[in-house]
């Protein structure tokens, strides 16, 4: 395996993937889109209930999941009522455009030809990117790798930790899957940059 | 076309209101441990326009300082960009220039 590269002469971003890792792809991407629909975007209830109901703009309270407290922080650090003005009229319109992506790269590898169920071996899925498909998919590796450190409390500079746990240990195989998508992630830079 | 006329100063601004008007917000990347440095180098090339050298001495900022002021305008401007970031899923805040 070796990662994204840009084809010389149709200047594409491509990658060849195996039936395994292209599932994989697809299952993280999956569960972004899963998580970004799943806690709704429900706006402030400590209000009258009319107003509330006729309120169809985005929430104003820090989610409560750490994965999308992440995925949306707060933008001021020291006002919060800016901060929830700036949550009303902009985490709907990431949730949607994070969740586009994540399914976009669903969809590209489903054209490539990864099948609903992954059941034959020996299965290889070329992936073929315009540029900016390519930048899609960058962007939703950092979700994806933004909720894999989440979930996991991964910190600055703790790699050892993560290879010093045994190989069976659950965490130490999520933790491999995020670096996956780390240095698969630093190929796609490195690819469209080239 | 536009040609130079007689500049009208609002006699009630300050100094310091003018200034502010000019240029009061700034937007700020933290450091996190998930965002690949070349990442943020990319990004930061490619919303902001910045040359590579630029935007590597940023990302150097964020890394070794745990943040940087990136973009600096007016209020709007800088929610333009803190959301830009967000999307590109990294840690921005915003605040008045100091």
């Amino acid at each position: 395996m070796s990662g994204f590269a840009r084809h010389r002469r149709s200047r594409r971003i491509i990658a060849t993937f195996t039936g395994f890792e292209a599932d994989l792809i697809r299952s993280l991407a999956s569960q972004i889109v899963e998580l970004l629909r799943n806690e709704r975007a429900v706006p402030d209830d400590s209000r009258d209930p009319f107003e509330a109901m006729m309120d169809f703009s985005g929430p104003t309270t820090e989610p409560e999941d750490p994965v999308l407290q992440r995925l949306f922080p707060s933008a001021y650090t020291d006002d919060e009522e800016a901060s929830a003005e700036f949550r009303r009229y902009t985490e709907g319109t990431l949730r949607d455009g994070k969740a586009a992506a994540a399914v976009s790269i669903i969809d590209s590898l489903e054209e490539a030809g990864l099948p609903p169920e992954l059941t034959e071996d020996g299965l290889m899925i070329d992936v073929e990117l315009e540029e900016a498909e390519a930048e899609t998919w960058m962007r939703s590796f950092t979700d994806i790798r933004l909720a894999l450190a989440s979930r996991l409390g991964v910190e600055e500079g703790d790699e050892a930790y993560w290879h010093s746990l045994p190989d069976d240990d659950p965490r130490a195989q999520a933790h491999d899957i995020y670096e996956w998508i780390g240095w698969l992630q630093e190929s796609l830079v490195e690819a469209l940059t080239a | 076309m536009t040609a130079a006329s007689p500049v009208e100063v609002d006699p009630t601004l300050t100094p310091d209101d003018i200034t502010f008007l000019a240029k009061p917000w700034v937007t700020i990347v933290w450091n996190d441990p998930v965002n690949l440095m070349s990442y943020v180098t990319y990004v930061f090339q490619k919303y902001f326009g910045y040359d590579k050298a630029k935007a590597e001495k940023l990302m150097l900022e964020v890394h070794h300082d745990g943040k940087s002021v990136v973009s600096t305008g007016t209020r709007e401007e800088m929610e333009r960009d803190v959301q830009a970031m967000h999307e590109y899923g990294l840690w921005a805040t915003m605040e008045r220039a100091s």
